[in-house]
């Protein structure tokens, strides 16, 4: 038999969300836009960067290391300054975050057979881009010496091409074109799953205690489990609903790859979603207020994010972090996204994710049902 | 019916009600007055499970709601009460017809068998024009209104009333009470007859209830009907009038035998000490005229709740 009280309060809970326009740009809106935000800003992808040259040669040679520069799209050749002391000026602004200087004379150098010299100075306030700035600087730079090498050897009568003794033959797999958006955006879902689960749990609680209404409730013979089910279904299927889009425009904008299986997706989102409902559950027995309720939530939201490996590498991390990212539910979560979107695994090959998963969601929910309850004090 | 024994409440330091005896028999309207912080509201909330009693005392503690023990069967009792809260506590993003429909349903009542039911109530609280009106743009008066029509949607055998009219205007509020006085007179006809238990500032609704309990500080000072409250004072309360009003105010404030002088409009009440009624009388219609004032009248008025509690109020300070 359906539970009328049950469905009643999700019809209600679904009616204040259409009528409350904030709730709805909240739901609706937001994901999109930390979609697009993330997908674009937050990329370590080095494309373009401002470079300033100072060719103080300007022979053939000069012109056609600086093609090769400009042929790869790492670099934009920006400036093209006459003295060092601009350059210096245009790095020190943060209009040219690299400098390359030809110093007089390197024509006449390579031509001799070198060795030729050239300084490629970085910007290295961000070190992310200019840890790829600079092999990205030195692979053109080799590149174009062995092919110079190969002339070289080529006009002194040494014809046949030129074998490097160790050839290193990489091979990317998952995201071959190395696309920051493949990697973030399974991050962005889980991270808009945490946090429309918890907040919106949490303030939807609190918001009846703040406006009264949940006096008038607790004297209906609601149970506490219905009142707590009925609470969280709505935000539960939200939350799947901005799963669906978010992974609908990450394919069909930023072309990420849906390998896994979409049920088996939503199936796993829906276990993730639950401990950011219990996370908000547990947050609203402690505030009074709405605005309480958004920062508790954002304290636990906050370390969930940055110790999930979301933005950075947990490798990297020293042990204390790594140890303390194993307490965050994301960290499972983006590890069966990003391997059901970008490698198409099969379930087995997660299992350990899921049960962890599963142990946080279930612990979560139990610790915050006991401790809600249906009375003012 | 309801029926309370050994009820206190401890917020910390602060004892908002001490050891608490009530009873409302069904077809009665019992109005619990007092002071702000006399502990009303508490109790209304202890009375409907929102908040839980101190742990019981010698005496122990029982709460009996419509036949049930609200400690032990705390659902069931529960399902009995009618209850309106001091502040608004319905949904403002529903309309009233949903706002009424969501508490039916809470209860346990069908969509089928609620909706004839919510239209009468709507009828007789008069808000059928506003049905689908959201609950936010009501105005005060109709949002008590509101909030009385979903407490009695399923018809509660005890109703428990948090200053319904405050912040309501006086054409409203008289409509309330006839509201709550017709559904107890309906509800005896039906033979499952109501109990209500309404908090009130306002002496004049006070005197509208079969039975009045005067609160102050966490206790009950005192209870009976209206009749019998004022008549401990009858006899006491001196009304005059005269010129000027506050010299006369001074005077009377000086005599021995006077307990406290208020003003109603261009009226003086006195409250007298027992048997000191002659000798004030003769003492005033000698001093005043001695210091140049007039009086027009001095007369026994009959005494009015206010009189009471205030005589009341003072000797507990005492």
């Amino acid at each position: 038999m359906l539970n009328i009280r049950l469905v009643s309060l999700v019809r209600k809970e679904f009616i204040q969300i259409w009528r409350d326009p904030r709730t709805l740009v909240l739901i609706l809106v937001i994901p999109v836009m930390q979609l697009f935000l993330l997908g674009y800003a937050a990329t370590n992808d080095v494309r373009n960067m401002p470079l300033a040259v100072l060719d103080q040669d300007r022979s053939p040679q000069a012109r056609q290391l600086l093609d090769a520069y400009r042929a790869a799209d790492y670099f934009r050749i920006a400036y093209d300054v006459d003295r060092e002391a601009d350059l210096r000026t245009l790095m020190d602004q943060g209009k040219a975050r690299a400098g390359l200087i030809i110093p007089p004379g390197y024509g006449r150098q390579i031509s001799e057979g070198g060795p030729a010299q050239v300084a490629f100075i970085l910007d290295g306030s961000d070190p992310t881009v200019a840890a790829t700035s600079l092999s990205a600087a030195q692979l053109i730079g080799q590149s174009l010496a062995t092919g110079v090498m190969a002339e070289t050897l080529a006009r002194r009568g040494q014809p046949g091409s030129l074998q490097l003794p160790l050839d290193v033959r990489t091979q990317v797999w998952y995201n071959p074109d190395l696309i920051s958006a493949h990697f973030m955006i399974p991050g962005v879902i889980g991270m808009i799953l945490f946090a429309i689960t918890s907040i919106l749990t949490a303030t939807a609680i609190v918001r009846e205690r703040e406006r009264g209404t949940i006096e008038q409730l607790i004297v209906t013979p609601i149970r506490s489990w219905e009142l707590i089910v009925g609470k969280l279904l709505p935000y539960i299927i939200l939350a799947l609903l901005n799963t669906l889009e978010v992974i609908a425009i990450g394919a069909w904008w930023f072309k990420v790859p849906v390998r896994g299986d979409l049920g088996m997706i939503i199936l796993l989102s829906g276990l993730f979603a639950a401990t950011g409902l219990g996370i908000g559950l547990l947050a609203s027995t402690f505030a009074n207020t709405q605005q309480e309720a958004m920062l508790t939530v954002w304290m636990t939201l906050l370390p969930s994010i940055f110790l999930s490996g979301f933005f950075f590498p947990l490798e990297a991390m020293p042990p204390v972090l790594q140890w303390l990212s194993y307490l965050m539910p994301l960290r499972y979560y983006l590890v069966i996204i990003r391997a059901l979107l970008l490698k198409g695994v099969s379930v087995a090959a997660l299992q350990q994710e899921i049960i962890a998963l599963a142990v946080f969601g279930a612990g979560i929910m139990l610790i915050a049902a006991l401790r809600f309850h249906k009375r003012l004090d | 019916m309801i029926r309370v024994e050994g009820l206190s409440k401890t917020f910390g330091s602060l004892e908002a009600v001490r050891d608490l005896h009530l009873s409302v028999p069904e077809g009665q309207i019992y109005g619990l007055v007092g002071p702000d912080g006399a502990g009303k509201t508490t109790t209304l909330r202890l009375l409907c499970g929102a908040l839980r009693p101190d742990p019981a005392g010698k005496s122990g503690t029982r709460i009996e709601i419509g036949g049930y023990d609200l400690l032990s069967e705390l659902e069931n009792a529960r399902a009995q009460i009618g209850y309106l809260p001091q502040r608004f506590s319905l949904y403002e993003e529903l309309t009233v017809l949903e706002n009424i429909g969501f508490f039916a349903e809470m209860r346990g009542i069908p969509a089928a068998e609620w909706r004839p039911r919510c239209m009468a109530i709507l009828e007789f609280v008069g808000l059928v024009e506003f049905t689908n009106r959201r609950a936010g743009q009501l105005s005060g008066g109709m949002k008590q209104k509101l909030g009385l029509a979903a407490a009695l949607v399923h018809r509660p055998k005890v109703l428990l009333l948090d200053e319904p009219t405050t912040g309501v205007d006086p054409v409203t509020r008289q409509d309330f009470w006839q509201l709550i006085i017709q559904m107890v007179a309906e509800s005896r006809q039906n033979g499952g007859s109501a109990s209500v238990l309404v908090t009130t500032p306002y002496m004049d609704e006070a005197a509208r209830c079969q039975k009045v309990g005067f609160m102050r500080l966490g206790k009950l000072l005192v209870e009976g009907s209206p009749q019998e409250l004022r008549q401990q004072l009858e006899g006491r309360i001196l009304e005059l009038t005269g010129e000027p009003l506050e010299g006369l105010r001074r005077i009377a404030g000086q005599i021995a035998g006077v307990e406290s002088v208020q003003r109603f409009g261009e009226r003086l009440h006195l409250r007298i000490q027992a048997g000191q009624q002659e000798a004030v009388s003769e003492e005033l219609s000698t001093r005043v005229p001695a210091e140049g004032g007039v009086l027009y009248s001095l007369d026994r008025a009959a005494p009015q709740l206010e009189d009471v509690f205030m005589s009341l109020a003072e000797s507990e300070d005492e």
